[in-house]
């Protein structure tokens, strides 16, 4: 048989489900898309960011939605020199972890500090938003965060347009 | 004289085999990988698929890229007519761990566990970002290696390890892994010409990450009388317990693991001398978390438990991952349960009497299994 009549069977993995995030990490995402970073207090309390719907350490209910940062503190950092296709940023960045102002957990997300020699562990950063028009509940509705001081830290401002659609629908 | 048992029942490891762990098996599927390796580990207790009551398996779907991937895997032990069998999307430590309850029950003597895991037709650093928070992590890819830098930096800056001590489990498990026939990374390198290497992802060299493997496992679990039948020197499973932190790597402190320490308790790796320490740190950087939290580590700190005294009487005729650990070889699913099984192997040669196995999963020592194993079952 030529190579040409070969039988070709895509296989797809696909995960074709709408999920609903329900009210704590939906109001995060949420959170998100307006341009604000949130968090949930714990009975001991704590502010767990990202939020979890219970304690991390106890299983305990969380209890009000807060708002925290955006900037904060790096607490550890990772400098990745070849990122992978899917990875965030084309370029070196830094996976981090982050302990925003009011927070008592850290969050993973990547700092976009252009050389492992402008960061350091301690290391104050602030987000870089997406233009708000294309926010849609998403972590990476924050490109990346920055070194504070840095350009293009400041685009938070103003950040509360809404979009259509609802954060739970883009978190697919 | 052993410390009294945990456990009721005495349930033993009494048979062990491993495939050749590869980088890539191109020639034999998973099923192929897994048959000759049943065959192996019932051949060396002379027993055949219908000596044993229960079955249970360890492996992801994610890997094969397809759902309910261990079923097909059954055809390895070709069980007829059907067998009471289970699976966990796990390593196969807790698929032993499964098995171990069920024989603690007594309805069943004797036990097949086995799992598999190959990784080399996928990205694998793009396959396990999906284990991880589906909202707030995977969406961000990130890979293992970045997550074990992150806790690697977060031991330097607390002063609890240094890059060279990264280097030293590194030269040291690898070429512990020399006289291991079944590694797939083995040699004898300085920690100088170690530490010369690139970083992969700052502060991980090279050297610090595990190789990515191809390879399966099984072991046989026995009780009481079976297990003394089949083996002269069973591995009396004295102790077990497994425990997991949240899957927020970042609401935890990386420098330290509470879900080993209370597994080793529950477990009770304290109640006794340990003489030998298989433990399932798949980065350099983490075999010092898991030695610390074990009650094992000397007071070298991270890289340094080549002899230092613990505590308990620990530490000084103390060997750790004598096989090279899963710096030699790191199945997914399977490097855990191979812990398990060098460390049973050991036990039966009568080169240890009793030994720790510990098996991980998830990110940055997330999910950790604890084992005791001793040569004498008190009482028994």
């Amino acid at each position: 048989m030529a190579e040409g009549d070969a039988l070709i069977a895509a296989h797809v993995l696909d995960y074709p489900y709408s999920r609903s995030v329900g009210p704590v990490i939906g109001a995060f995402l949420t959170g998100l898309r307006d341009g604000r970073i949130v968090g949930a207090r714990t009975p001991s309390g704590g502010v767990v960011v990202p939020p979890t719907e219970y304690d991390p350490q106890t299983g305990e209910d969380v209890g009000e939605i807060v708002e925290v940062g955006p900037a904060g503190t790096v607490e550890s950092w990772a400098w990745v020199t070849t990122p992978g296709p899917k990875q965030p940023l084309d370029h070196p960045f830094a996976y981090a972890l982050i302990r925003l102002d009011g927070a008592t957990t850290s969050m993973l997300h990547v700092v976009d500090a252009g050389s492992p020699d402008a960061l350091a562990t301690g290391d104050r950063v602030v987000p870089r938003w997406k233009p708000a028009a294309d926010r849609i509940g998403h972590v990476l509705d924050i490109e990346a965060f920055v070194p504070e001081g840095a350009s293009g830290g400041g685009a938070a401002s103003g950040g509360a347009t809404a979009t259509a659609g609802s954060a739970a629908g883009g978190a697919s | 004289m052993s410390p009294a048992p945990r456990a009721r029942r005495p349930v033993a490891v009494v048979s062990f085999a491993q495939a050749h762990n590869v980088r890539r098996e191109d020639e034999r599927n998973e099923v192929e990988m897994l048959m000759p390796v049943v065959a192996e580990v019932f051949a060396n207790i002379g027993i055949t698929k219908d000596d044993v009551g229960f079955i249970c398996s360890g492996s992801t779907d994610y890997l094969v890229g397809g759902p309910f991937s261990f079923v097909t895997a059954l055809d390895a032990v070709g069980v007829w007519p059907p067998r009471p069998e289970s699976h966990v999307e796990m390593d196969g430590a807790w698929a032993l761990y499964e098995a171990w309850v069920l024989l603690q029950e007594g309805e069943v003597d004797a036990a097949l566990v086995y799992s598999f895991g190959r990784s080399s037709p996928g990205n694998l650093a793009e396959v396990m970002a999906l284990q991880l928070d589906p909202y707030t992590l995977a969406p961000l890819w990130p890979d293992p290696v970045s997550l074990a830098a992150l806790q690697a930096r977060a031991l330097i800056d607390a002063g609890k390890a240094t890059e060279a001590d990264f280097a030293s489990v590194a030269a040291r498990n690898r070429k512990a892994a020399l006289s291991n026939p079944k590694a797939q990374v083995a040699h004898d390198r300085s920690v100088e010409e170690l530490l010369g290497e690139e970083y992969v992802v700052a502060p991980l060299r090279r050297h610090a990450l595990p190789p990515i493997t191809d390879g399966a496992a099984a072991v046989v679990l026995a009780a009481g009388d079976t297990a003394r039948r089949w083996c002269e020197r069973p591995a009396w499973i004295t102790g077990i317990d497994h425990r997991i932190e949240t899957h927020a790597p970042g609401a935890r402190d990386l420098t330290v693991s509470p879900s080993i320490a209370l597994a080793a308790e529950r477990a009770g790796v304290g109640d006794g001398p340990v003489d030998l320490a298989e433990v399932h740190a798949p980065f350099a950087s983490q075999e010092g978390i898991v030695l610390e939290a074990l009650g094992l580590a000397g007071a070298g700190g991270a890289g340094g438990n080549g002899g230092n005294g613990g505590n308990g009487g620990n530490g000084a005729g103390l060997s750790v991952n004598p096989s090279g650990g899963a710096l030699a070889a790191n199945p997914m699913m399977t490097a855990g349960l191979t812990r398990i099984g060098e460390a049973a192997t050991r036990i039966w040669s009568g080169d240890a009497n009793r030994a720790v196995a510990h098996a991980t999963s998830g990110p940055c020592l997330q999910q950790n299994l604890v084992c005791v194993l001793d040569a004498a079952w008190e009482g028994a």
